[in-house]
């Protein structure tokens, strides 16, 4: 993981389109040889892939449920990639987010309604920001390998928010499954009209499509892009290199600091050892495919989404083992990985 | 370029739709209205050895039974995942009743209930209360601390040093009733045998558990038995070094021949038989169903060749007087591990008392503390 992020760290987005779905399509026959080891129909599974996926209105909305999340913490990667740092460590900051979510909203009154509940997700991006902000400071300042440190810092999250969930910030009710004092019903988010799709997908929706606008049509967004072509010529420039890495750390962990306190207030309703699910991690294979596109993570997080989705369909129907939809997913991320690697010369520069 | 790569994805979306819709109108209806449908949803793997398998089997049993169809779904996670599986089994494959077998799935249920009001939602391990619980939610657990208590006995005779260990998961209610149970259990018949515990921190952590298990046998500990999800690397650890072992959750005699003394097992399948064929003859099976070893719903695995015959007839004699109903576990005077009363003499904390669904305490004798 940490070598092929390592193949990433500079020029992520000079591949061509078509490598990149070439990259997918070989991943597909790859999987479709791989049912077929399992003594299953590649085309009967595929297909129920889509059904599982967009083949229903409860389709699409399991789809969409999924995708939410996951367009908040692929910025995670995808916004300190602008200036050719690997961030890795996105579901630290998922854990940190969650968890400040249900201190900060557990603790004020809920007669603040509306008010409480964009405090208890402020609280959510402050800490992701904080938490990846640290990465980026290391990096800056020490030197320190920030996709590494990342990764290290999502093990220390899991630490203290276990050690806290179960200890000192535990629900005395929650007898079973230790947990924080769960949201006051007053900020709870709430799903969006005929749906049980939650608001936290307009977020992310306008989270990629500001990553857009500021890193494609602002000064400050090409600032940051030149500092990642090439530190140098940033330097030559006079741009404060240390204020973009920190700064583009610090706003990638809030976005998944924000998604994990969507995660709070409009589905777990309280912090517990389940948040931990993988979801931050997920945000990196959208980055990666999205080859560090904010608007292409658009597109990206629902494929993701719905290829989440279908697994449990495709298990249920075809009685494949969970791990299917897994073995899927890896085969995208080392195709697209490849891909980007074949098209690399032996010194480092691009072909 | 990312106007190509909009269209591009976009196409492909479309594409998977339309596979989709044309392949809907293939999904076969069920023959006959009288199939009972029903979806199994699993937190892992459902042959690991322990909790989720315990349940698989049940599962494959009634999967037998005639007019019976059953899905499952494995490796769910305690989120949103778990609320759009059984959804998904409702809506995609008609399931009409679920059992969501893992303790975290308890919220989700009660919220997805409420969605589907004619679809039965049977959950294990929550604690059903009629005034605020949805009509069609039910719960379903077992007193498998009686059989952490012959595990007790089996391994109290076992132990050459009088040093038993217990790796656990989390100091939750159910695992602390299981650890005192044990710990119990052990000294009824060696009063200087003490448990020493091992918490995890989480379910299903393999690595942490071959460590403990491995550390507990350096200290000197000669008998291990557990609460996790998985006992599978702890019974392997426990063969290959030469210390006993009573299991937990479901049969692991296999993977430790030599050393596994006997476990407290889960007997699902008879659970689910009598909730199916309830269901079929129409009634309303109860919304709180619990039994121990007389109601079968926990059992104890065969002994293995560590267990002597002085063990055997007491861990047979104290199971009679379960099967009979007449064995309290819980009775006072028992003092908790830092000398306080927990429960006064004279009195009896019977299997069925919801006191003990509280339990917060380790009783004397066993070396560890709750942190809480």
């Amino acid at each position: 993981m940490v070598t092929a992020a390592a193949l990433l760290k500079r020029n992520v987005s000079k591949t061509g389109i078509g490598a990149q779905l070439g990259a997918i399509l070989a991943a597909v026959v790859l999987f479709a040889v791989f049912l077929v080891l399992q003594g299953k129909s590649p085309w009967g599974v595929l297909a129920d892939m889509g059904i599982g996926a967009f083949g229903s209105s409860f389709a699409w909305q399991n789809t969409l449920v999924r995708a939410a999340p996951l367009l908040l913490t692929a910025l995670c990667t995808l916004i300190p990639a602008q200036l050719g740092l690997v961030i890795i460590g996105n579901e630290g900051a998922w854990l940190l987010g969650g968890l400040a979510t249900s201190v900060l909203g557990a603790s004020l009154p809920p007669s603040w309604g509306i008010g409480g509940l964009l405090l208890s997700l402020a609280a959510a991006a402050v800490a992701g920001g904080f938490w990846i902000g640290l990465a980026g400071a290391g990096r800056q300042w020490r030197g320190v390998d920030p996709t590494i440190s990342s990764l290290l810092l999502y093990y220390v999250a899991w630490g203290v928010f276990l050690f806290l969930v179960e200890g000192p910030l535990r629900d005395p009710q929650s007898l079973n499954e230790p947990s924080t004092f769960p949201l006051p019903k007053e900020f709870l988010m709430s799903s969006l009209p005929g749906t049980s799709v939650h608001a936290g997908l307009l977020v992310g929706i306008a989270a990629c499509l500001l990553a857009w606008f500021v890193f494609f049509r602002t000064r400050l967004g090409f600032d940051a892009r030149i500092v990642g072509e090439n530190e140098r010529l940033g330097a030559t420039l006079g741009l404060r290199r240390s204020l973009l890495v920190v700064g583009a750390c610090a706003v990638g962990g809030a976005c998944a600091g924000l998604a994990g306190g969507i995660q709070i207030a409009a589905i777990n309703h309280a912090s517990n050892a389940s948040l931990n699910a993988g979801v931050g991690f997920s945000g990196i294979l959208v980055a990666f495919l999205a080859r560090q596109r904010p608007l292409a993570v658009l597109l990206v997080a629902l494929l993701v989404g719905g290829l989440q989705a279908s697994g449990g369909f495709v298990q249920r129907d075809h009685n494949l083992p969970d791990a299917t939809i897994s073995v899927f997913q890896g085969l995208l991320f080392l195709s697209v990985l490849w891909a980007e690697a074949f098209r690399r010369d032996p010194s480092g520069g691009n072909k | 370029m990312i106007k190509k790569i909009v269209l591009l994805a976009a196409a492909l979306t479309a594409g998977l739709g339309l596979i989709g819709c044309s392949h809907q109108s293939q999904q076969k209806a069920s023959p006959g209205g009288k199939v009972l449908k029903i979806g199994f949803l699993y937190v892992g793997p459902k042959d690991d050895f322990g909790y989720n398998q315990s349940h698989a089997e049940g599962a494959a049993e009634i999967a037998q039974l005639p007019n019976v169809k059953i899905v499952e779904q494995e490796n769910v996670p305690e989120t949103v995942d778990v609320e759009k599986a059984m959804e998904g089994m409702i809506v995609q494959d008609g399931v009409s009743v679920i059992f969501a077998t893992s303790f975290g799935y308890w919220d989700h249920v009660l919220k997805v209930a409420l969605k589907y009001p004619n679809v039965k939602f049977f959950h294990c391990g929550g604690l059903y209360q009629a005034d605020k619980d949805p009509p069609n939610v039910y719960s379903y657990f077992g007193y498998i601390e009686e059989g952490q208590y012959l595990n007790g006995i089996a391994a109290g005779y076992a132990s050459k040093t009088g040093k038993l260990g217990f790796i656990a998961a989390k100091p939750i209610p159910q695992v602390l009733e299981n650890i005192n149970a044990f710990t119990l259990g052990a000294r009824s018949v060696n009063p200087k045998a003490t448990t020493t515990v091992v918490f995890t921190g989480g379910w299903s952590m393999p690595t942490q558990e071959a460590n403990a298990a491995n550390s507990l046998i350096d200290k000197g500990i000669d008998v291990i038995t557990m609460h996790v999800d998985s006992p599978k690397v702890i019974v392997q650890t426990c063969e290959q070094r030469g210390v006993f072992v009573a299991g937990y959750h479901a049969d692991q005699s296999s993977l430790a021949p030599k050393e596994y003394l006997t476990g407290a097992i889960w007997n699902w399948g008879a659970v689910y038989k009598t909730i199916v064929a309830d269901i079929q003859a129409g009634k309303d099976p109860s919304h709180f169903i619990r039994g121990g070893m007389k109601d079968g719903f926990v059992k104890m695995a065969p002994f293995g060749p560590g267990v002597s015959a002085t063990a055997k007839t007491k861990i047979e004699s104290v199971l009679g007087k379960m099967m009979k109903g007449e064995f309290v576990i819980f009775k006072g005077p028992l003092k908790d591990n830092t000398g306080k009363v927990v429960i006064p003499a004279g009195t009896s904390e019977v299997q069925t008392d919801p006191v003990l669904e509280k339990m917060n305490y380790l009783v004397q004798g066993v070396i560890g503390s709750t942190g809480m």
